[in-house]
């Protein structure tokens, strides 16, 4: 899948989401963008180094949210 | 005089076993008097406050951390844990107090001027507060803030040639054994397929795209030392396919008392006369050894390689020459759900660079079947046990073994297929729901 064609779709598809969470699993991600994880995981790395995405870690468990999105962001001052 | 009362706490320290209470509160003194003039770019008062949230959270029975945060590296998605105390006002020291995850030398080894300057950094850019190792086996650097975290990422890959460690959703630091290194009983080369691993996959240790943690570990024999039969996903353990070596006149030595068994481990108390029918024959779990006429006899083909009479008697038998290792998967050791032993999947395989079997025929096709089948936060032996084990021979391609059974009848793994018996067979439902309910 082309770049800007993912971007799009995951803007979009968290976008939509964003009322009642903002933190997604890969494979929400995956989901959206209808691709098999392996597939997925470039264009994604991809969002992230282009800080369309970030990462959030629990410690144990990793997720997905839009950049400068959700609860955290503000609270810790970091957006 | 301490910055917070902290009278529980206090409590800690009054057993006989060190007291991490002592040694946060001998850290927070250090800095304090900071007699080697460090120019600290954390809080002075980080480990005090630490004492003091502590406190409260015991107070209250109720934690003052938040869950998780967006902190890491560039790049990264693992290695870095955010942690923010929810009482910044009274604690500032500890506001931010993440956790630096850093990828442990193959087998531990160190220079004692290494573990110095790796100290020295962590003094002046975090608490200075180590846990030497976590259970996975990295080096831990606790509380730090987030403007240090590409600071000292910068150090350690620039000065230190170490890399962060996983966390996450992500293949976790591998750990091993040391192995050839320092141990006659090691099979294949722990520290080589270690580092040739971590190399190879670096995307899955940094970038997080599995459904949950991984991890491998790399024991040289079963005898397992970094546990990796309890503790990894994919657990490697050294093993060899012909003879168990025996030295007759060191077995001798042994029986008539010249050689000290175990190498004279348990030599502290009086134990009487070494008993080699008493504490290797009849301890050996297959009953495959028989000593007679002053000779020791191993039937080879039983043996499960368990170690037992190898530890006791070192010197006299010895692995056999034909080595490679076993691959067992779906080990864990969660705090939640039970846990789980790995269960073997490869009796045998070569451990020679480049390692392309192990990579191609039992890593990838395992992970790719994880990653598309796997629920979130599903570790790899839970889908083994979702799906069964005749799933996972099916996607990677291994045939069926016995040695894969642990008993007969109660292991709820293999099901057979009906194209897969001969003449196939006729199931009527409704004829066998007569004699079983639902
Ligand atoms: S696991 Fe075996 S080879 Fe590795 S250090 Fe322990 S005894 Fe030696
Ligand atoms: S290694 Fe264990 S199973 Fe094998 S002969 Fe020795 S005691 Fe028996």
């Amino acid at each position: 899948m082309e770049y800007e064609e993912a971007k799009q779709k995951i803007v979009e598809g968290l976008t939509k989401k964003l009322k009642t969470k903002s933190k997604f699993y890969f494979n929400d991600l995956a989901e959206i963008l209808g691709e098999k994880p392996r597939e997925a995981k470039k264009v994604i790395n991809k969002l992230v180094e282009q800080g369309v995405l970030e990462y959030w870690s629990s410690g144990s468990t990793s997720m997905y949210g839009l950049t400068g999105t959700g609860k955290q962001a503000s609270a810790e001052h970091e957006d | 005089m301490a910055k917070h009362q902290t009278p529980m706490l206090d409590q800690l320290e009054t057993g006989p076993w060190p007291s991490f209470v002592s040694d946060i509160k001998r850290q927070a003194e250090f800095r304090k008097n900071n007699q080697g003039k460090v120019n600290y770019q954390i809080p002075v008062d980080a480990c005090d406050d630490l004492l003091g949230v502590l406190e409260l959270s015991y107070k209250h029975g109720r934690t003052h951390w938040k869950h998780g945060g967006i902190v890491g590296v560039f790049g990264y998605g693992g290695g870095v844990i955010g942690r923010y105390c929810d009482q910044p006002e009274k604690f500032p020291g500890v506001a931010h107090f993440h956790t630096m995850r850093v990828s442990q030398p193959a087998g531990k080894f160190y220079t004692s001027d290494y573990l110095k300057k790796l100290c020295d950094l962590w003094d002046m850019r975090g608490s200075g507060i180590t846990n030497m190792h976590g259970s996975t086996g990295d080096i831990i650097f606790l509380g730090t803030t987030t403007a240090q975290l590409e600071e000292v990422f910068f150090e350690l890959t620039h000065t230190f040639n170490q890399d962060l460690g996983g966390s996450g959703s992500n293949l976790r630091t591998p750990s091993d054994c040391v192995g050839q290194a320092r141990c006659e009983f090691a099979c294949y080369d722990t520290q080589a397929i270690c580092h040739d691993l971590t190399n190879e996959y670096q995307d899955e240790l940094h970038r997080p795209a599995f459904p949950y943690k991984f991890k491998f570990k790399f024991d040289g024999c079963p005898n397992c030392c970094v546990a990796s039969i309890a503790r990894s996903d994919m657990s490697f353990i050294g093993t060899w396919r012909d003879d168990i070596r025996v030295d007759q006149k060191a077995v001798a030595a042994y029986v008539g008392g010249e050689l000290k068994p175990n190498a004279g481990a348990h030599a502290g108390r009086n134990w009487g006369k070494f008993d080699i029918q008493k504490e290797v024959v009849a301890l050996c779990p297959t009953g495959c050894m028989r000593y007679e006429g002053g000779k020791l006899e191993i039937n080879n083909r039983e043996c499960t390689r368990c170690m037992h009479c190898i530890n006791v008697m070192p010197r006299a038998l010895r692995i056999g020459n034909d080595r490679g290792l076993s691959i067992l998967v779906g080990a864990k050791a969660p705090i939640l759900d039970g846990a789980q032993m790995g269960t073997l999947l490869v009796p045998f395989i070569s451990a020679e660079p480049p390692y392309t079997e192990i990579k191609e025929t039992v890593i990838e096709p395992i992970w790719d079947w994880w990653m598309e089948e796997g629920k979130n936060r599903e570790r790899l032996g839970e889908l083994i046990k979702r799906q069964g084990f005749g799933k996972l021979l099916e996607v990677t391609g291994f045939k069926p073994d016995p040695r894969m059974v642990k008993e007969p009848r109660s292991n709820p793994y293999i099901f057979w297929k009906e194209e897969e018996v001969e003449g196939g067979w006729e199931r009527d439902v409704n004829e066998f729901r007569k004699y079983h309910q639902r």
